[in-house]
């Protein structure tokens, strides 16, 4: 059996206490508001990007630790990065987190490590993937997202992953 | 532990043998992440017995065949089990007649069933449909897929804070144009037992029927069908210790009678021409094509266990367990309980200060306890209490003093972990 404790670390908890670039950005370039239907949650990205890099990000919504770990997290390792990076980061991070992918072959995956655990609690993973998918729908100018739809990573094939 | 806390643990103990009554379920013998099961989803599914797994086994291993058909061995026994599992569901909810309880797949289906049979033929434009806040997403979908299809209109009784209806503005609802009430016997969600009986009656003094919801009541109290002098009461069996896949929607003869078939097929029909088919008497007439024969039987069974142990002496002992947890919830700061009406069945919601519901259910789920998080198939009602979801504990008969405990001691570990 899984060792849930594993997931609800310290890191995780106290990005859940003091989420990091949590709130909105006046005029943001990009944005998306995702939602999970099957338990409310919902969170909105906010980015700024420039001519070749993320130069602000934020996040706000209601939420579980989970998923609200996950956006914190999201928004510091994507701040300053490149689109193209950016969009790496989230398949390296779905995949991961649907357990397509252990977090040894995703080599930008860093910190976010300890979300590799949420791939054993099936229930769970959609709370990890909500900020992922949302900041996708932002660079995608998909304006609103939902667990549910037919991109659902959960459902979809992740690449070549 | 306070003295009173001392006396409400041990209030059940004596007059009802918990232990014995558990061994006779074998999943709850389980552990879960190394911990022993306690099992406090009962509101979502119960589990079953061992004689009703039995039942299920000397069904399938000696008397399975299709039944009201051929004239075989097999076809005779399965046909007499499955009526004299009517009979038995007809007992336990004393209908007054055994044409009065139709099998269908559980509480969603007789639902659509009263929607499909009754509301699409006596239900028109303008006419108007009373529910209440406190109905599962089973009982007003249906109801506002009909409204969509008739031009008719869904009006709400509203609940208090406490999750108790306001039987005036219930009152106040009514009107020539109100032409059916739906109604939960007890709220999925918060566990308030609704005044379903007085509800009828006012109901009935103004010609319209009531469908009452019995899906969280049957498992729990003694129902009486005729006491309570409903149309229609639905409930599923796999809540009341039998298997998925079976449900029992009791109406009046005289309605089932008057209503029109809800699904067409085999076994509903007299007779059959390309030009015309003659359908069958009630409750043959709504019961399309092959029925889980093995599940009514299963929940014939369960129903005789239940009776065994006694319906007063469920109630009781489970009213024992929602005191000791909710006075044992009271006294922690940081939690509180979302649905307080003073007539409550064994539900227990309950929101924790700082910690998402889904964070408590994989936390307590570590801890080898099971609740239910998130809306509970019931969104009018969270929305009226501005919580976006809830935990919830929902207790059976077979769960005991030391499983509140479990709970209680869960809920601290949670808090622990969030500080």
């Amino acid at each position: 059996m899984a060792n849930y404790k594993s997931l609800y670390q310290e890191v995780i908890l106290d990005h859940n206490k003091k989420p990091r670039n949590y709130g909105a950005i006046e005029s943001p370039s990009h944005h998306a508001v995702g939602h999970n239907p099957l338990c409310g949650d919902h969170i909105s990205v906010d980015i700024v990007l420039g001519d070749e890099r993320i130069n602000n990000i934020a996040f706000q919504g209601e939420s579980c630790a989970i998923c609200k770990a996950s956006a914190s997290m999201m928004t510091t390792a994507i701040k300053g990065k490149t689109r193209a990076e950016a969009e790496t980061l989230i398949q390296e991070f779905l995949a991961m987190a649907t357990g397509k992918l252990s977090h040894d072959a995703c080599p930008n995956i860093g910190r976010l490590a300890v979300f590799a655990g949420v791939s054993e609690l099936p229930t769970r993973v959609k709370c990890a993937i909500l900020p992922w998918h949302t900041l996708s729908g932002a660079f995608n100018a998909v304006a609103t997202t939902s667990t549910e739809a037919e991109q659902d990573p959960m459902h979809a094939p992740i690449g070549d992953a | 532990m306070s003295a009173i806390q001392t006396t409400l643990k041990s209030r059940s103990s004596s007059a009802f043998d918990v232990e014995r009554i558990r061994a006779d379920f074998p999943i709850l013998k389980l552990t879960v992440n190394d911990k022993p099961l306690v099992y406090l989803d009962n509101a979502a599914s119960s589990q079953m017995p061992q004689p009703v797994i039995d039942r299920l086994v000397r069904y399938q291993t000696t008397q399975h065949a299709n039944i009201n058909r051929a004239v075989h061995y097999l076809s005779e026994v399965a046909t007499s089990e499955f009526e004299e599992a009517r009979r038995k569901l007809q007992h336990f909810i004393n209908a007054n007649e055994e044409r009065e309880v139709i099998f269908t797949s559980g509480t969603t289906d007789a639902i659509n069933l009263v929607m499909h049979g009754y509301g699409r033929k006596f239900i028109g434009a303008g006419d108007e449909i009373i529910l209440t806040t406190l109905e599962h997403h089973s009982n007003i979908v249906p109801w506002q897929m009909l409204a969509e299809e008739k031009g008719a209109k869904i009006r709400v009784v509203p609940i208090n804070d406490a999750g108790e209806l306001l039987i005036d503005e219930y009152e106040k609802l009514f009107n020539e144009r109100t032409k059916f009430v739906g109604v939960t016997h007890v709220s999925n969600a918060l566990g308030t037992i609704n005044p379903v009986k007085e509800m009828i009656a006012f109901a009935h003094a103004r010609g319209v029927p009531v469908l009452v919801d019995g899906a969280q009541a049957a498992p729990h109290m003694k129902v009486d069908v005729q006491d309570l002098d409903c149309d229609f009461y639905a409930f599923s069996g796999h809540k009341l210790c039998g298997p998925t896949g079976i449900g029992i929607l009791y109406g009046g003869a005289a309605l089932l009678e008057n209503m029109q078939p809800f699904k067409g097929g085999g076994d509903m029909i007299l007779s059959v021409t390309f030009e015309k088919t003659t359908y069958n008497t009630i409750p043959h007439k709504f019961e399309a094509g092959t029925p889980p024969i093995a599940a009514a039987i299963g929940l014939g069974a369960a129903v005789d266990y239940l009776s065994e142990i006694g319906m007063d002496a469920i109630a009781a002992h489970e009213l024992a367990l929602l005191e000791y947890a909710t006075e044992q919830i009271n006294s922690m700061p940081g939690v509180r309980i979302i649905g307080t009406a003073g007539h409550k069945a064994a539900v227990l919601s309950f929101a924790v200060d700082g910690v998402h519901p889904h964070d408590i259910g994989t936390l307590l789920n570590q801890e080898g306890v099971a609740v239910r998080t998130g809306h509970h198939c019931a969104q009018p009602v969270m929305q009226r209490l501005h919580v976006p979801a809830t935990s919830r504990a929902s207790f059976a008969f077979y769960n005991s003093m030391d499983e509140v405990d479990a709970l209680i001691a869960g809920i601290r570990t949670v808090q622990k972990i969030f500080t």
